[in-house]
């Protein structure tokens, strides 16, 4: 066992455990919590990968580790969006439930 | 050589017990500073895989802005949690996603434990072609220059982001100020920290977004920092959030992306390609890219934390 | 002298990773908000405080110490500037139940 393998497959379980977290919880905003473990997980895989290319000095291949920030901004921004929606979604409904046969509440006027 | 893989080991429990325990905690404010300290092991775990730009970038954004973007909103929706609880799903269908999670996950370490031996690598291109850059970084090589046309779709992606959260104002709000207007005590502690850090923090920034030519480092971390200094002094109620109508706010969201096309495009008379810098040319090329989209990068990340625009514009 | 130095290295990271074990065990232990962020400051200021005073024999002079010593700074002013919003927080949902 060695480090990338290691951590490997620790983003393995990662992607595991954010699948679970996914389906299970019912909230929107750990929704997308247990998506970015997810992401996480698929970012931390690819390092791993990368971190196996080490060669002529460089502790790693570069280019992964390039588009593992590009990556990381990308997460970040999708997350924002996302925030951003079912904050909206509460000011019009009152409430920020998935459920399809939640009563349908009136906005407040 | 046992005793880092001892540190592996032990680090790569902590990152998943945080993991398991921002899943399966009740309260979600709870989980989402579980999600920060998570950040922070996992800019450790890169750390450990020799990827130390990745490291900050992770700390920076992955951790610190995501989180303080979460925990804004669960702090906002606080009153939505006694409701969601009654949702949670029965025992079968936790069954079955346990299951399916268990099965993902299997399917992807038989993949980690076959991936080829040599692994395939760039690192040699890189470093033959470094030279010509004039960059020291090859992170900071590979953006700019070898896979320049990544960055730049990144930036304008960040930039759509931006546009969506935006078009999420109700119609009155439109062109309006982003979040509420912030009432802090002005003598209080949060203010004090908001006058005292911005100066500091502001050199930190630029002196990590200058040594990211030649040492980890970058626009991304600085324009972090630069961002959480921008978002302390906006919180602490010392300054508001500009409205989203103002022209110069606009002009500078549009200047990074649009130097970088400008540029690249350029690139296809003086050097054959687009996005191919001429011949010797090439660091002050990337050192005016990197300028240009320092400022929409601090504008975009701070005002994606911010949110959509809630007040009514003033006239 | 070399070894002098070494000496003094592990000598003060161990007494520093002791306060933020100590820390973490208030953290865990202490009845209430108060009292934890008693336990966590100490942590950070004496802990870190100590872990930087034994890195900087092994640190290139001069920019590394102070990037050393300006982190320790840093962390110094967050965690005062924090210990006292999260106090006051909790002091406000105490007297506003």
């Amino acid at each position: 066992m060695n480090t990338p393998t290691l951590f490997g497959l620790c983003a393995v379980a990662l992607v595991g455990v954010g699948l679970y977290g996914l389906i299970v919880n019912p909230q929107p905003l750990r929704k997308i919590l247990a998506f970015n473990l997810i992401g996480s997980g698929v970012f931390l895989l690819f390092g791993a990968i990368a971190r196996r290319g080490a060669a002529v000095g460089m502790g790693g291949d570069p280019v992964p580790q390039a588009l593992l920030i590009t990556g990381i901004v990308v997460a970040f921004s999708a997350t924002a969006l996302a925030v951003a929606l079912v904050l909206r979604l509460f000011d019009e409904a009152g409430s920020v439930t998935l459920a399809p046969d939640a009563p349908a509440e009136p906005p407040d006027a | 050589m046992t005793l880092a893989l001892a540190v592996d080991i032990s680090l790569t429990l902590l990152v998943l017990a945080v993991a398991g325990w921002i899943i399966a905690v009740r309260d979600t404010f709870a989980a989402m500073i579980g999600f920060v300290a998570y950040g922070l092991l996992l800019a450790l775990v890169w750390v450990r895989l020799a990827a130390p730009d990745v490291a900050l970038t992770e700390a920076a954004i992955g951790g610190g802005l995501t989180g303080a973007l979460l925990i804004g909103a669960a702090a906002r929706l606080r009153g939505t949690e006694a409701a969601a609880r009654a949702e949670y799903p029965g025992a079968l269908t936790r069954t079955l996603a346990a299951v399916l999670a268990v099965t993902v996950a299997a399917a992807l370490a038989i993949g980690v434990l076959a991936l080829p031996d040599p692994t395939p690598t760039l690192a040699p291109a890189a470093a033959a072609n470094l030279a010509t850059t004039g960059v020291g970084n090859p992170v900071t090589a590979v953006l700019l220059a070898f896979r320049a046309m990544d960055t730049l779709l990144e930036a304008i992606v960040v930039l759509l982001a931006l546009l969506g959260v935006w078009s999420l104002a109700p119609d009155r709000a439109w062109g309006g100020c982003p979040g509420p207007r912030r009432l802090v005590d002005p003598d209080g502690v949060l203010a004090w920290l908001a006058r005292l850090l911005p100066p500091i923090g502001i050199v930190v920034g630029l002196y990590i977004f200058w040594i990211g030519a030649d040492l980890p480092g970058g626009k991304f971390q600085g324009a972090t920092i630069l961002a959480a200094m921008w978002l302390l002094v906006i919180w602490a109620g010392l300054a508001d959030t500009p409205p989203i109508s103002r022209t110069w706010l606009r002009v500078l969201l549009v200047a990074g992306p649009l130097v970088f096309i400008v540029i690249g495009f350029a690139g296809s008379i003086t050097a054959g390609a687009v996005l191919a810098y001429p011949e010797g040319h090439a660091k002050p090329l990337i050192v005016a890219i990197e300028i240009a989209l320092m400022p929409t990068l601090v504008l975009t990340l701070a005002l994606l934390v911010a949110g959509a625009p809630q007040r009514i514009p003033p006239q | 002298m070399s070894l002098v130095l070494d000496i003094f290295t592990i000598v003060a990271v161990s007494a520093g990773a002791f306060f933020f074990l100590a820390g973490t065990v208030g953290l865990l232990r202490f009845p209430d908000t108060l009292t934890r962020l008693h336990a966590l400051t100490k942590a950070d200021n004496l802990g870190l405080g100590l872990v930087v005073m034994g890195l900087l024999p092994q640190a290139e002079w001069p920019f590394d110490s102070i990037k050393l010593i300006a982190i320790w700074l840093f962390a110094l002013l967050a965690g005062a500037t924090v210990g006292q919003l999260m106090a006051r927080a909790a002091r406000r949902e105490q007297t506003t139940p």
